[in-house]
């Protein structure tokens, strides 16, 4: 990855205020709370963590991955961008052959969408978790196609039509926003953590400041974590590139109008999935508490 | 020590099922008990640290295996009085062809203190293979801290993924999370996979609806099945074909009962 | 996807589509009986749908569904996780995803209720939601809530003040309550209801009525992204006689679910 400099759409996309629906998901902490499990600071405090390491470091390879892939369409640029002289450094290739680029690898993308959505399927056992996490990401993507559209959310949303996972919507989003792969897993990392700290806020009434030194006491593990991410997705990366981007890039150059409604994406390659390497960290008590939470009688959050 | 133990099914006459390769590699042993039926039995302690064990499973199209062990696992750190400890490995890849089915149950594994471990499960289904997998895991023998592990268990069914997982134990800052095990001290979950509606035999396969698995409509306007859940297990309905029975306990037994009973829910669906 | 396609789904666009109506209004005021008064109303002559921001559980929409005022079907829930105004001012999308769901399942629709959980005298629904709001005050809270004002209070497109019939009992002095209103509300107007005494609130509905019809006129021609699409909720090549929405139902075209409209 070639490195660029900060990105302030990062500040957009991880701002709690970004009007995508966040604020009704607590991310397990509700009913981790209701259960008497997280209680006070030292108890959040351990929530956060391992929610981090498990759930977080997932979402943040998502989240990774969906933002490499959409980057050479969107313009950001990677040291693996297929589109040549068209996905040069941010901002500067012509609007039109960014258009191109962006249309030609938005079709080929189709089937790295499917492939990668996958993928995080099938790192989500419970359905409770599934659901949420579409559902997050359909509002988010509904959000991000407006503040920064590009044919790749569009395609994303067309490839993954029940709404695709969360973190893939984060790392697409970011991705059309110009950011890098590592801005997008650190975005995701970041939420993983500080939904469930704003639910534990308001249903405990703990002091904000307090919960936000817990915050800023898992700083360094973000950034791991992002770093960690980024390291992980790149064969990955690659490999779509080669099997999945450049093929569509080619599809698209012979006949424009390939990419349409009536021709199905390319479905995913029957071999390994370019993303089957991908931590994929499990927490079994989040699952069993996305699970209790659905039953609760009484709830704030959605999840 | 470096052992890679085989064992491959082919049909045989009547349609019953034999064993083509069984072929043991010391610390596994492989004992045959009844028609596709074997124990692992362990024939040395360990694993130790700096051991690399293996196991491969070929299940033939049509026919059945089901494989259990003696006694638990015990997982230990190496002999060496060595500063850094050296990593033990096992490594169980197994392929079940169409119209096979796999029941996979052996003891637990334990994970002893200083134990530094790391356990990989690959599974490779044909889209009509049936499976059942249980794997549970016990953080240290009684009263004791426990060792270090790393889990992955990859599932792949019809060569789309269907279960990724990945356990780490042994850092109590994250064991200890009320968000991965909490106060648990083992963690176990039951792979039940197949295609929808396969009818008879076992391993079977969940219905989609009807009983205690209701179907709801979610904002996308696609059904889900719905999880069941027990007192510390649930039963999860995965994207793809199949149920992961998920499960914390105290112990070892109250582990296994609690698989059971979710065992149990899944396969009555 | 063509180039008008992204231009239709990149705007809010209020061409062919149903009525967007905020329900907003402090706890208990009488949103939820509104909204069954308004749905016993209109349900024969106006095709409905209901999404309810409840605080906890789907104790709304739940009410309304055995309330048997409208197909349990058509009422939607959305939780707001302990901040009922965020999710009908700062951050809309569920709502916005409710709504549109229920459009896309059963419409063509003429109007979608929006009703907010129940919040303090400062919450408002963001035009990104609701194209027109109701405000429900009551009179239990005593008449010096009108003058009180707040966003509310003074710009909502219709004041309602509920509960007219506890008037006496709590000492509320309605004539008060309306001239302090009018006094606020620079000419929207204030209607008083019994939704208690009148089950099916007429004046209100009335009010709802003239306020859809004028949006249909508006609206009724689709902008031609959306005929050249012909989305199911793009339904305007009927609508121009209000009789042909009292039994059109439409039928969804093939597929048209999979692709959501982000407004
Ligand atoms: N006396 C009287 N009671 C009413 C009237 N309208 C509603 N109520 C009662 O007031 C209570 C609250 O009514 P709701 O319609 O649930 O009020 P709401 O504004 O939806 O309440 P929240 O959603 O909880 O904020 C219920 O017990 C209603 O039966 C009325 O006109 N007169
Ligand atoms: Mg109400």
């Amino acid at each position: 990855m070639s490195a660029p400099s900060l990105n302030a759409a990062l500040l957009l996309l991880a701002d709690s205020r970004l009007p995508a629906g966040g604020h009704g998901h607590s991310g397990g902490a509700e009913a981790a709370i209701a259960a008497g499990t997280v209680r006070d600071l030292p108890t959040l405090a351990a929530f956060l963590r391992g929610r981090l390491a498990t759930s977080g470091l997932v979402s943040a390879c998502l989240a990774a991955a969906a933002c490499a892939l959409s980057a050479p369409a969107a313009g950001s640029g990677t040291a693996s961008a297929p589109a040549g002289d068209d996905a040069g450094e941010r901002g500067m290739p012509s609007p039109a052959a960014r258009g191109r680029a962006a249309a030609g690898v938005a079709g080929g993308l189709l089937g790295g969408w499917t492939e990668l959505d996958a993928e995080a399927d099938a790192r989500t056992a419970s359905p409770a978790q599934r659901e949420a996490s579409r559902v997050q990401g359909r509002l988010l993507l509904r959000t991000a196609r407006r503040i920064w559209p590009s044919p790749v959310l569009d395609g994303l949303a067309e490839a993954v039509p029940e709404g695709a996972h969360h973190p893939i919507a984060l790392g697409a989003a970011a991705g059309a926003a110009g950011c890098a792969p590592e801005e997008a897993a650190l975005a995701a990392a970041y939420t993983s953590v500080t939904g469930p700290a704003t639910a534990a806020v308001r249903l405990l009434g703990l002091d904000p400041v307090a919960v936000h030194r817990l915050l800023a006491d898992l700083a360094p593990d973000l950034e791991r974590t992002a770093s960690t991410a980024t390291a992980a997705v790149t064969p990955g990366l690659e490999q779509t590139v080669s099997t999945v981007i450049a093929p569509g890039l080619e599809r698209a150059a012979t006949a424009p109008s390939a990419h349409t409604a009536d021709s199905p994406p390319p479905s995913p390659a029957p071999t390994a999935s370019a993303w089957a390497e991908l931590p994929a960290h499990s927490a079994p008590a989040l699952d069993l508490l996305a699970e209790r939470h659905l039953r609760a009688g009484l709830r704030l959050f959605v999840s | 020590m470096t052992a890679r133990a085989v064992l491959a099914t082919a049909p045989g006459p009547g349609g019953r099922t034999v064993l083509a390769t069984m072929s043991s590699a010391p610390p596994i042993t492989l004992r045959r008990t009844g028609p596709g039926q074997v124990y692992l039995v362990s024939t040395a302690a360990g694993p130790l640290g700096g051991d690399d064990l293996a196991l491969d499973i070929d299940v033939a199209p049509g026919t059945v295996l089901d494989v259990r062990s003696v006694a638990s696992t015990l997982v230990l750190p190496g002999p060496g009085p060595g500063s850094a400890p050296e990593e033990s490995s096992m490594t169980v890849t197994a392929r079940v062809g169409a119209g096979a089915s796999l029941r996979f149950a052996p003891e637990p594994t334990v994970l002893a203190a200083g134990c530094l471990h790391r356990m990989t499960v690959r599974l490779e289904l044909a889209p009509d293979a049936r499976v059942f997998w249980r794997e549970e895991i016990v953080f240290g023998r009684y009263g004791e801290a426990s060792g270090r592990c790393r889990s992955r268990f990859d599932a792949v069914a019809g060569g789309l993924p269907l279960l990724r997982q990945e356990f780490t134990v042994g850092d109590p800052a994250i064991d200890a999370s009320p968000a991965v095990y909490g106060d648990a001290r083992c963690v176990g979950s039951t792979l039940i996979a197949g295609p929808p509606g396969a009818a008879a035999g076992h391993p079977q396969t969940p219905r989609t609806g009807g009983g205690r698995t209701s179907d709801s409509l979610s904002a996308g306007g696609r059904r889900t099945r719905e999880a069941i859940l027990g007192d510390g297990w649930a039963a999860l309905p995965l994207a793809g074909p199949g149920i992961l029975v998920s499960a914390l306990a105290l112990d070892a037994a109250e582990l296994r009962r609690r698989l059971e009973r979710g065992e149990t829910e899944a396969l009555s669906l | 996807m063509g180039a008008s396609h992204e231009d239709h789904h990149h705007t809010p666009d209020p061409h062919g589509r149903a009525l967007r109506l905020g329900i907003g209004g402090p706890v208990g005021s009488g949103k939820t009986a509104l909204t069954a008064a308004l749905c016993r109303a209109l349900g024969q002559s106006l095709r409905l749908a209901v999404v309810t921001n409840d605080i906890y559980t789907t104790e709304d929409a739940d009410f309304l569904r055995r309330a048997g005022v409208l197909d349990p079907e058509r009422i939607a829930a959305v939780q707001t996780g302990c901040c009922p105004h965020t999710a009908i001012r700062d951050d809309i999308a569920a709502n916005l995803d409710a709504v549109e769901t229920l459009e896309e399942r059963f419409g063509p629709l003429d109007l979608v209720i929006v009703e907010s959980g129940g919040d303090n005298l400062t919450a408002t629904f963001s035009r990104g939601l609701a194209d027109r709001q109701i405000f429900v005050l009551d009179v239990s809270g005593g008449d010096k809530v009108p003058r009180k004002g707040g966003p509310g209070v003074t710009t909502a497109d219709l004041l309602v003040i509920n509960k007219t019939d506890l008037a006496p009992m709590v000492g509320a002095d309605l004539t008060v309550m309306s001239r302090d209103a009018a006094a606020v509300r620079e000419g929207r107007p204030v209607l008083f209801t019994s939704v208690r005494q009148e089950p099916e609130a007429h004046a209100v509905a009335e009010w709802v009525t003239g306020v859809v019809e004028a949006w249909a006129h508006e609206h009724r021609h689709a902008h031609p992204h959306a005929h050249a699409h012909a989305h199911a909720h793009a339904h305007a090549h009927d609508a121009d006689s209000p009789e042909s929405s009292a039994h059109d139902t439409g039928s969804p075209e093939p597929g048209h679910g999979r692709d959501r409209t982000p407004v």
